[in-house]
């Protein structure tokens, strides 16, 4: 492993003088990512990413599908390793820990995934209960009702006895969600909480969310392309786009930011500085082709 | 032209290669689960019930209808001879020393070896095993070594079944219907069937397969290629190479255990 990236104040962050702006009166950041590189084959996924994410607030990744939003959560849960730089959690090297230490850490962090993954031959309630039998020696009783309140925090609780197999996609990622806080993690990562959501259930989870933040002292960390519901929960927002950070600070600075590529994400517009397509050759000159050489 | 036929061979030689070093670190975390398992017997249970119990009906008839094959085909050769009265011996041996454990355990590689290598391979594809991970629980050892625990004991059960059975079909076909001795056909089982040589052999037979059969089906699935053509494609590996292993190891025993 390459990491040889020292603490340096970062440089790379393009057009901003506000980088994750330190909150609570100068405490260390929970997440500290210095010089990040990622490839997958030959993509360069991300390039070069720094990015502090502080203690007890709600802190947005944004950016366009593709750029490597879900690998920089993999990155820092640990399942993934990086070409070079590196990710400190809670002052631990993420990617320095031995297995234990690794596990240890990971029973503080909660993860919610884009696809749910509940274990698909568990109830619900099983799959909310899964983490507290692994990890905590609870009386029956304390369990159930541990359980039942985190199924009503997502309203899920008459869904206790369904497989997930029989759940909705938006219901399957509320039961992720509530497994993903049974065990009160210092920190969750939700991946895409709102897609799939009705805007009642939007409306809950947001509240939800913040909840959390205010009573448990957790941290979170939101991935997600839904512009104004992350911009109205986020504490921190931090952009990304073509494997880079264009642009991090508060809701309102990265509002009201300047920047094209900035803009063009926030505003939606559909092709500028930033691709929306996956790198390819002119479409006009792909349909006047008589062939492409991967054989269509 | 050679130059590239010889660059293709050596790269799907490594690649074979990896393959068997990931197998072999993945069996060394799934047996290294043991400690963890030890106190948990309702997950290994689970397993038994999964691998073991769900296979005895097609266990059994199989094994009831080679038992009966045997009997028609052993009395045919050995009437000629005028030794029918060896029939038994000849059922029992065939079936406790070779048939019980080889059909078994191509059986279960059929029956229960596709279906772990799906589900593992599915718990891949939809990041089951990943979020066991995030929830710091080792996939190996929680969702892994349980069913390879499973699989090893559970194979030298069913393959006591089938030869059980078999025996039984033997004795139906031979006595009932083709007249042999009743007496004839259990006393000279009962004398030449030798404990150790014949049933113990067996036993080792079945359950170095139950390892075998058991670790081939979940390191496809563990390693497969996590979407539907990959989770495909690794179940049909892992009944193929099962069977393979199978038939192979059994030669090889049998070479070691029968020929001196
Ligand atoms: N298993 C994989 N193998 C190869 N490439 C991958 C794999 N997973 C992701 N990628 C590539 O990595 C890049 C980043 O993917 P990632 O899933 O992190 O995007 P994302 O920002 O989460 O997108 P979305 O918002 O659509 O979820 C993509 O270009 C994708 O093609
Ligand atoms: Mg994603």
């Amino acid at each position: 492993m390459g990491n040889g990236v020292p603490d340096s104040p970062t440089t790379v962050t393009a057009s901003s003088d506000a980088q994750a702006p330190a909150p609570t009166g100068g405490t260390e950041p929970l997440v500290r990512i210095r010089g990040l590189r990622f490839t997958r084959g030959d993509t360069l996924v991300l390039d070069g990413v720094d990015m502090d994410i502080p203690r007890g607030a709600v802190t947005a990744i944004m950016g366009p599908s593709g750029t490597g939003k879900t690998t920089l959560l993999k990155l820092i849960s640990g399942q993934l390793r990086p070409q070079a730089g590196s990710i400190e959690v809670d002052g631990l090297d993420v990617h320095r820990l031995g297995r234990q230490e690794l596990y240890r850490l990971r029973t503080r962090m909660g993860m919610l995934f884009q696809s749910g993954a509940l274990l698909g031959d568990l109830t619900v309630f099983e799959n909310v209960a899964f983490p507290l039998r692994e990890h905590a020696r609870l009386p029956k009783s304390l369990l159930r009702r541990l359980v039942l309140m985190k199924l009503e925090a997502v309203g899920l609780r008459g869904a206790a006895h369904l497989m997930p197999a029989q759940l909705s996609g938006g219901m399957a990622r509320r039961a992720a969600l509530a497994r993903a806080i049974a065990l009160d993690p210092m920190m969750v990562m939700y991946d895409e909480p709102f897609t799939g959501q009705d805007p009642i259930s939007m409306g809950v989870l947001v509240s939800l969310v913040h909840q959390l933040n205010d009573a448990g002292g957790l941290s979170s960390i939101i991935v997600s392309h839904d512009v104004p519901e992350t911009l109205s929960i986020a504490d921190h927002v931090h952009v990304i786009a073509n494997g880079r950070v264009l642009c991090s600070g508060t809701p309102e600075h990265v509002s009201a930011q300047s920047d094209p590529r900035v803009r063009q994400f926030l505003d939606g517009a559909p092709d500028g500085p930033v691709h929306f397509h996956y790198p390819s050759a002119p479409l006009a000159e792909e349909l006047l082709a008589a062939g492409s050489r991967r054989g269509w | 032209m050679v130059i590239d036929a010889l660059v293709r061979l050596g790269r799907s030689g490594l690649t074979a290669l990896a393959g068997i070093g990931r197998a072999h670190v993945l069996l060394a975390g799934i047996v290294g689960g043991l400690p963890e398992l030890l106190p948990r017997p309702r997950l290994l249970l689970a397993q038994i019930y999964n691998i073991g119990v769900l296979s005895v009906l097609i266990i059994a008839v199989s094994g009831l209808f080679v038992g009966m094959v045997l009997g028609l085909q052993g009395y045919y050769v050995l009437n000629q001879f005028g030794a029918d009265e060896s029939l038994g011996i000849m059922v029992a041996a065939s079936l406790v020393r070779e048939l019980g454990p080889v059909v078994t355990a191509l059986l279960v590689a059929g029956r229960a070896g596709s279906a772990l290598t799906a589900e593992i391979g599915l718990m891949k594809a939809t990041e089951q095993l990943s979020a066991l991970e995030m929830m710091a629980v080792d996939p190996v050892r929680r969702v892994l070594t349980p069913r390879f625990f499973g699989g090893f004991l559970a194979m030298p059960l069913l393959a006591a079944m089938f030869s059980a059975l078999g025996v039984l079909g033997g004795w139906f076909v031979g006595v009932g219907l083709l007249g042999v001795d009743d007496g004839a056909f259990w006393s000279q089982m009962q004398a030449k069937l030798d404990f150790r040589e014949d049933v113990i052999n067996g036993v080792i037979k079945s359950l170095v397969f139950g390892v075998v059969v058991t670790w081939i089906a979940l390191f496809e699935g563990y390693d497969a290629t996590p979407t539907s053509a990959g989770v495909s494609r690794a179940t049909t590996r892992s009944v193929v190479h099962a069977a393979l292993a199978v038939l192979g190891l059994d030669f090889i025993l049998t070479a070691l255990m029968f020929g001196d």
